[in-house]
């Protein structure tokens, strides 16, 4: 187990290289020249030099890739090419708060809705509440983003005014409810289905079998045999799920205009600012990596039939 | 083969049983073929303007209405679905199948060093988080395609390259292969891994089979229902990816019209307070796409996954 822990843990730096060789060759291969779309209309061929020398952006990429690497690894991910004199870490601070309380609410929404239909329609299998319910789910999950938000901004804002159109104003502001549910509500399917097959596939087994014919209750069933085994593979959904906390939403944010990082990493790749989406892919990867880890080794520990060697 | 053809027959037999799996399946073929033989159906050209008609509701003439320049929403949509299913059908063959395939079925049968290095490549693209690779890839290799695609047109005398708008299929399919090949990969490799223990794999050995031999005789025609459900399954994720690719104005460039351009523009307050069928039209044709490829690769599962059957 240990040396399963550890050997994983060793391939971290390199996967998070690899990662961040990517988006760096792709960047610097890309198009658009940074220092162009910095100056402007005010371009001047030789400020735009002096800059380029200053900012190392003359060197070979490998050595570029070198010293970035270097001062990534001890926090400092560089200034911003767009927002000159920021550092990226400031920048992308408040942003990623803000998204992770987005999705901290729509992921509560989808667990608090999700699972518990999940698991109760699985006992209503063979009956028509199970395809019902997995239908409409599916139907909801289905609705591409850039139409649930201009229909719930129809309904809550056009309509009945009971939200403001767009914005952000924290936890505990109205402005987080139409954001919240229009990620929520694929999440709500997800769950359902995940909840689903997995309360089936326990529902099937032998030991349910034997509490049944024992004569224990219902309630004593669900709880201690169906529900604590069926949850083993949520747990790994739910790791992954708090990875993606981090990521933010493209699509909503720009939307609605909530200044997360979901947003902010469009806004940078159509500003070409390197530092930006470097730092922003880095944390994601780093947020992913780490879920996939605890996912597979919580895994171990709820059920101890999965042992890794 | 004449045991597989039977499991197919079996199959396609419930699959016709479920009424939604058939209504979905009508549902996909108009819309597919309205999408391919747009050229045929569209009672307008795609970029013709009419100043006497601009902004006016769904009418016989116009049955999803005009917008703003007066043009044909529901020419506009044909076409916009007719791009998106050429570059969701490249992606799907290049990435999902013949690399995600070809290379999960080399991973599962070779194992040892080719097995962890193709596994590794899948971890580090799977490490970006969300579909952060896609966009980057997008954004950076348009103008690399572009140049190339005109050294193309320049060395062979081909006029209209350019003007034909194939760099952009180009990109968005060479984005979309980076998010789809791996899923299908891995879910290649573990079914080689577990077909290939079987005796008849064993005695195709024995009497010295090749390895294509056994590669796409035997293995392939065992593994291809899971593989089945799970490109069905795929398909609506894929459809939504092009979808906000073009949103981000990343995909098949104006004046060529695309889904998630349209998307995009009757996406704002003042149109769905004023011109709400600009959004409406697109709206119900990327919906019920997306919708009924989930609902189908939900009957497929039921159908051809023995497990839950």
């Amino acid at each position: 187990m240990w040396q399963y822990i550890l050997s994983r843990l060793m391939w971290i730096p390199f996967l998070l290289i690899s990662v961040a060789f990517i988006t760096f060759f792709l960047g610097r291969f890309g198009p658009g020249d940074p220092i162009e779309i910095m100056m402007g209309t005010k371009y001047d061929p030789i400020v735009a030099e002096r800059i380029r020398s200053e900012m190392g952006l003359d060197r070979p990429i490998i050595s570029q890739f070198g010293s970035y690497l270097k001062n990534a690894s001890q926090g400092d991910f560089g200034e911003s090419l767009r927002y000159r004199g920021r550092s990226v870490s400031d920048l992308i601070g408040p942003k990623l708060i803000v998204s992770a309380k987005l999705s901290f609410v729509s992921l509560l929404i989808s667990i608090l809705i999700g699972l518990p239909l999940g698991f109760l329609i699985a006992h209503k299998q063979g009956t028509w509440i199970d395809p019902f319910i997995v239908t409409i789910s599916v139907t909801f999950m289905s609705i591409p983003i850039m139409i649930t938000i201009p229909a719930l901004l129809w309904i809550g804002c056009l309509k009945t005014d009971l939200v403001p159109c767009s914005g952000w104003g924290g936890l505990f502001d109205k402005r987080i409810i139409i954001p919240a549910l229009t990620m929520g509500i694929p999440g709500i399917a997800f769950m359902i289905r995940i909840m689903r097959a997995s309360t089936l596939d326990v529902l099937g087994q032998d030991y349910i079998r034997t509490a049944k014919a024992k004569g224990l209750n219902f309630f004593t069933i669900s709880n201690r045999h169906v529900l604590r085994n069926s949850m083993i593979p949520i747990v790994t959904i739910l790791s992954f799920a708090l990875a993606g906390i981090l990521g933010g939403a493209f699509i909503t944010e720009t939307i609605l205009g909530i200044p997360g990082i979901g947003r902010f990493s469009v806004e940078s790749i159509f500003n070409r600012d390197y530092p930006v989406i470097m730092a922003i892919t880095l944390i994601g990867a780093v947020a992913f990596i780490l879920a996939n880890l605890v996912a597979d080794i919580s895994y171990s520990i709820i059920d101890p039939r999965i042992r890794y060697k | 083969m004449n045991n597989s053809n039977g499991h197919f027959k079996t199959a396609l037999n419930r699959l016709i049983r479920k009424k939604i799996a058939v209504i979905c399946i009508i549902v996909l073929i108009v819309i597919y073929m309205c999408g391919l033989f747009a050229s045929v159906i569209s009672p307008y050209e795609y970029t013709a303007q009419d100043y006497t008609n601009i902004k006016k509701p769904p009418s016989i003439d116009h049955i999803m209405g005009t917008d703003r320049a007066g043009r044909d929403v529901f020419t506009r949509v044909l076409w916009g679905v007719q791009n998106t299913i050429i570059i969701t059908f490249v992606a799907l063959i290049t990435g999902g199948i013949i690399i995600g395939v070809g290379l999960g079925l080399l991973a599962g049968y070779k194992g040892g060093k080719t097995d962890s290095i193709i596994m590794r490549i899948g971890e580090i693209s799977s490490s970006f988080p969300d579909i952060l690779l896609v966009i980057i890839l997008a954004a950076t290799l348009r103008p690399r395609v572009l140049d190339f695609v005109r050294f193309l047109e320049d060395s062979y005398n081909i006029s209209g390259l350019v003007k034909s708008g194939i760099a952009d299929y180009l990109v968005v399919s060479l984005a979309l292969v980076s998010f789809g090949w791996i899923g299908t990969a891995r879910l290649m490799r573990a079914q080689v891994l577990s077909i290939k223990e079987n005796q008849y794999i064993e005695s195709a050995k024995s009497i010295g089979a090749s390895t294509n031999r056994i590669l796409f005789v035997h293995l392939l025609p065992n593994a291809i229902s899971p593989l089945v459900v799970s490109i069905t399954m795929g398909m609506g994720a894929l459809i939504g990816t092009e979808i906000i690719l073009s949103w981000l104005g990343l995909g098949i460039q104006p004046p060529r019209p695309s889904l998630g351009r349209m998307l995009l523009d009757g996406g704002s307050i003042s149109i769905i307070r004023n011109e709400p069928w600009l959004l409406i039209g697109p709206g119900i044709v990327v919906f019920l796409m997306v919708l009924c490829w989930n609902l189908l690769g939900d009957a497929l599962n039921d159908v051809l996954n023995p497990r839950t059957r």
